[in-house]
């Protein structure tokens, strides 16, 4: 990086643009060359495959959301469940 | 209703994934619910210009294909809330992007928003016929260059026939919208002017978008020019021509034409 400093004032955004690109190609090469798999699409699938088993809730109740990170990537699973199905009471 | 609008050009890398973040990102700012649509399968690039590429969970094949309902493959800009993106696919095979399946996707966003804004890939192809088909307006982007302007001639024939509208009988709202453009350059005589470009299409002039570093720096930190440097000379530009989308005003554009048509009728039919 220091190679590069003498750039730094018109391109300070290349190393955002580097850093943007590295993660998501990581991710991508393994999807598009088609022999690995994609573990997102995998996770989803399985998540919903588990849900649909034990709850008939509608699928657009179900949001996945994902943040795929350099070193960590999170996935957000938000089911909204309806009363009647836990047998619980809302809180208030 | 939404208003369903078509960004683009035939040819590649003129502007028209740029042009698509800016206006998108500007229409949503003033209020107005924004749906996205990359028809870009395979090389899908809005949701790397949007900064949304960590976020991909479902795509458009997707939704046509029913593994994912529209509310769940949306995602949803963390700058502006009444922003959002429906990706393109990026492994699955184009077949999938069915004219049935596309029509059930724009029908179903119509009712929940104001603007659907269909990215459109290059060429004339599949991909790119079914992202102009249910449009009202189209913002055709053409740079000062012998082929994109060639490009936009026949893409703006395609908008006169190929169209639901146009097999309706009615019209595509048309908009040229010209990119990457250097004054200078035009004014030694290097590229096109504006009036040549004008005068040899013969659509009404949405805006122009000049040639700036401020558009690849944006592009870098996944900021469409509007939101990631909204006082620069493009940011301003395409923040004119959502004015004019609007319907704000378009007194000096059909001025324009009235003088230019006269001149160079297009197509008879
Ligand atoms: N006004 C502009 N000034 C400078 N570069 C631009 C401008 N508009 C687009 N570009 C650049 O042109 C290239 C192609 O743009 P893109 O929007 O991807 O085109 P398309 O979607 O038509 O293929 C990109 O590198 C983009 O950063
Ligand atoms: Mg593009």
């Amino acid at each position: 990086m220091s190679l590069f400093s003498f750039f730094k004032k018109n391109t300070t955004s290349a190393p955002v643009a580097r850093e943007r690109l590295q993660v998501l190609l990581a991710h991508e090469r393994t999807i598009v060359g088609g022999g690995e798999s994609d573990l997102v699409a995998i996770l989803r699938e399985e998540i919903m495959a588990v849900i649909a088993k034990h709850l008939a809730v509608p699928q657009d109740k179900v949001q996945i959301k994902m943040d795929r990170g350099a070193s960590v990537s999170t996935l957000e699973v938000d089911i909204e469940i309806p009363a009647a199905l836990t047998g619980l009471r809302p809180a208030a | 209703m939404a208003k369903v609008l078509v960004v683009t050009s035939g040819k590649g890398g003129v502007g028209k994934t740029t042009s698509t973040a800016a206006l998108g990102a500007a229409l949503a700012q003033s209020g107005q619910k924004v749906a996205m649509i990359d028809f870009d399968v395979g090389l899908r690039n809005l949701d790397l210009i949007m900064g949304a590429e960590r976020r991909v969970v479902y795509d458009l094949i997707n939704v046509i294909k029913g593994d994912a309902k529209i509310e769940q493959a949306l995602i949803r800009d963390k700058r502006v809330e009444t922003l959002h993106l429906l990706p393109a696919s990026q492994t699955r095979d184009k077949d999938n992007l069915t004219d049935e399946g596309v029509a059930r996707v724009i029908e179903g966003l119509r009712e929940k928003f104001d603007w659907i804004i269909c990215d459109s890939p290059a060429g004339i192809e599949r991909g790119a016929t079914l992202a102009m088909r249910h449009a009202d307006v189209a913002v055709v982007v053409t740079n000062p260059e012998v082929s994109s302007i060639r490009d936009s001639d026949r893409i703006i024939g395609m908008l006169d026939s190929k169209t639901l509208k146009a097999e309706n009988g009615e019209q595509v709202e048309k908009h040229l919208l010209l990119t990457r453009y250097d004054a200078g350059r035009a004014q030694r005589g290097e590229i096109l002017k504006v009036e040549d470009v004008l005068e040899i299409l013969s659509i009404p002039l949405l805006a122009i978008i000049p040639e700036s570093t401020e558009v690849l720096r944006s592009s870098n930190l996944g900021a469409p020019v509007t939101l990631g440097s909204p006082n620069s000379a493009p940011a301003r530009a395409y923040l004119d021509a959502v004015r004019k989308l609007q319907g704000e005003t378009l007194v000096e554009v059909q001025k324009q034409r009235g003088l230019f048509s006269k001149l160079f009728a297009r197509r008879a039919a």
